[in-house]
């Protein structure tokens, strides 16, 4: 994973970038699979691996195929990027230890969902769609926004000319 | 792609297989990994390949844009819908143990219904997005 990231950091042309991305999605689920994460590592293969390539390369098909090279040094976002960094490595080694049983995630309501009062073998969808019904809901809404959104806003472009070259992406 | 002869009938093979896995991830999802979400996805990814190797206007044909846009907004509602029977029936919003005389039965009623939802609008949303960069493209192409 860290030489996908190198790569795409170094990368200029988009098209590699885009193949990286998919790569670096790949290994992501092999490492939420080794987090016993099935269900996310399923979603992370299937959305980031799969469907966002294509849609990368639907819109790398409109724009250039070339990243430009940018004018000046990006040196404030830098620094933003690394403080922003530490500060989460210094948050992090707060944490308890990785599968301690005693953590306070292991305690709150965790105990109450894996009693399994619903009767449906896995765990994940029981909370998905039975305990935080609420939040799934929320989600779906999200999920038909963004689409919402997409006619919205490529919609409108039949009746206008198409302005030459933006920068998509 | 279109007359590349390897990847249509490894495509026509494949694509049947990935809209069944998609049904089965759906339906097996209360038992082992998958959902909405996941199933969902898959199935727009069958179509997405089907769109790229016989072209977005077969995919179209198969599939087409109405369609699309009602799967959009037809997953909330039915998610809602879950949410609004349970009030009907006397329950809280989103309760699903009063769909059923049993309310184990009626959870996993209440979770079926609500993860067709949510496949249905994933699905959906995926290939309008798909639909919308592709078309996109085909009509600069046209026009330069």
């Amino acid at each position: 994973m860290v030489v996908a990231v190198l790569a795409l950091v170094r990368t200029r042309n988009l098209f590699a970038v885009v193949v990286l991305f998919g790569i670096y999605s790949f290994l992501m689920a092999t490492v939420l699979v080794a987090l016993d994460a099935v269900d996310v590592a399923m979603t992370e293969a299937a959305v980031g691996a799969g469907v966002s390539t294509v849609l990368m390369l639907g819109a790398l098909h409109l724009c250039k195929s070339e990243e430009v090279k940018m004018a000046h040094r990006p040196w404030l976002p830098l620094m933003l990027s690394l403080a922003v960094a530490a500060l989460l490595i210094y948050g992090a080694m707060g944490l308890p230890d990785f599968a301690d049983p005693n953590a306070p995630i292991h305690q709150h309501v965790a105990p109450r969902y894996l009693q399994n009062e619903v009767d449906v073998p896995n765990v994940v969808t029981a909370v998905l769609a039975s305990f935080r019904g609420y939040d799934t809901l929320g989600e779906t809404t999200v999920v038909f926004t963004a689409g919402a959104g997409i006619i919205a806003l490529l919609r409108r472009r039949k009746h206008r000319k198409p302005e030459g070259d933006r920068d998509g992406k | 792609m279109e007359n590349d002869l390897v990847l249509r009938v490894v495509g026509k093979l494949l694509i049947p297989f990935i809209l069944l896995f998609a049904l089965y991830v759906q339906f097996h999802g209360d038992f082992g990994p998958g959902g909405g979400f996941q199933a969902g996805t898959i199935f727009a990814a069958g179509i997405v390949f089907y769109a790229l190797i016989f072209g977005l206007d077969k995919a179209r044909r198969v599939v087409p844009d109405s369609l699309v846009e009602a799967m959009l907004a037809a997953g909330v509602l039915l998610y809602a819908g879950v949410g609004v029977a349970g009030l009907l029936l006397g329950g809280n919003f989103l309760d699903y143990f009063v769909l059923d005389q049993d309310p184990i039965h009626g959870q996993h009623r209440g979770i079926f219904w609500v993860e067709a939802g949510v496949a249905i609008t994933v699905s959906g949303v995926m290939l309008k997005i798909f639909y919308m960069f592709a078309s996109r493209g085909q009509r600069k192409d046209g026009e330069e």
